[in-house]
């Protein structure tokens, strides 16, 4: 779950998208897009947008939710506040998978 | 050329040219018997000559499908200008309005995305 989280980190695009998330939550993935272009100059297609939220969810980051036929996207700093407490305030040994 | 005509589905025409007119604002200019259906399209008064908006019936069967993955994704099926995103917002809301995006002003830009009721979303949009 922590790998999920860093690998989830390393990506600019990533780090955008979570800082459009931190504006405002529940965001549609057409909201996600225009912000990336007409903010940050970010010209990826919609596909790779909807990828990069994948991995964002997979780590716990974003989570998406459906309300009637539209799906909207939250950020989640649960995850975050794990990782910066880890070396902190050590407490619990990291699981052996 | 121009943009004559364009069109959005809806699932019921007559709850659409409700929606369209009553709630939007614009108003009716063609109302054509077509068997079960009708053509029938909305103008803007700002515009009566201008681009006309087909109501189009939603029974072809590849419709569903199309409509269903722009509303999952949140994408506008057309866009429309007005003077004030902000005050059209706050006005269409208080008409229980709901938007999957709320005004967004984005330089030049500012847009808002609402949901029409017959299974389509609607972006406003104004520029500076």
């Amino acid at each position: 779950m922590a790998e999920d989280v860093f690998k989830a980190l390393a990506d600019p695009t990533r780090r955008r998208i979570l800082d459009e998330l931190v504006e405002r939550d529940g965001q549609t993935l057409f909201e996600i897009c225009t912000r990336l272009v007409t903010k940050h100059g970010l010209t990826l297609s919609r596909q790779a947008i909807s990828q990069h939220l994948a991995v964002l969810e997979s780590a716990g980051l974003v989570l998406s939710r459906r309300r009637g036929r539209y799906k909207f996207h939250d950020l989640n700093t649960e995850p975050l506040e794990r990782i910066a407490t880890r070396w902190l305030r050590p407490e619990t040994p990291e699981g052996t998978p | 050329m121009r943009i004559h005509l364009t069109s959005v589905f809806v699932d019921d025409q007559d709850k659409g040219l409700r929606f369209y007119t009553d709630v939007l604002g614009f108003q009716k200019k063609h109302e054509v018997p077509l068997g079960e259906d009708r053509w029938l399209t909305v103008v803007s008064p700002e515009d009566p000559d201008g681009t006309e908006l087909l109501l189009e019936p939603s029974r072809h069967p590849v419709v569903k499908a199309y409509k269903d993955g722009l509303a999952a994704d949140g994408i506008p099926a057309v866009s429309f200008a007005v003077d004030d995103v902000q005050a059209e917002f706050e006005r269409l809301r208080g008409l229980g309005v709901r938007f999957t995006q709320e005004p967004l002003e984005m330089g030049q830009v500012t847009t808002a995305v609402l949901d029409d009721t017959c299974g389509n979303l609607i972006q406003i949009v104004h520029s500076k």
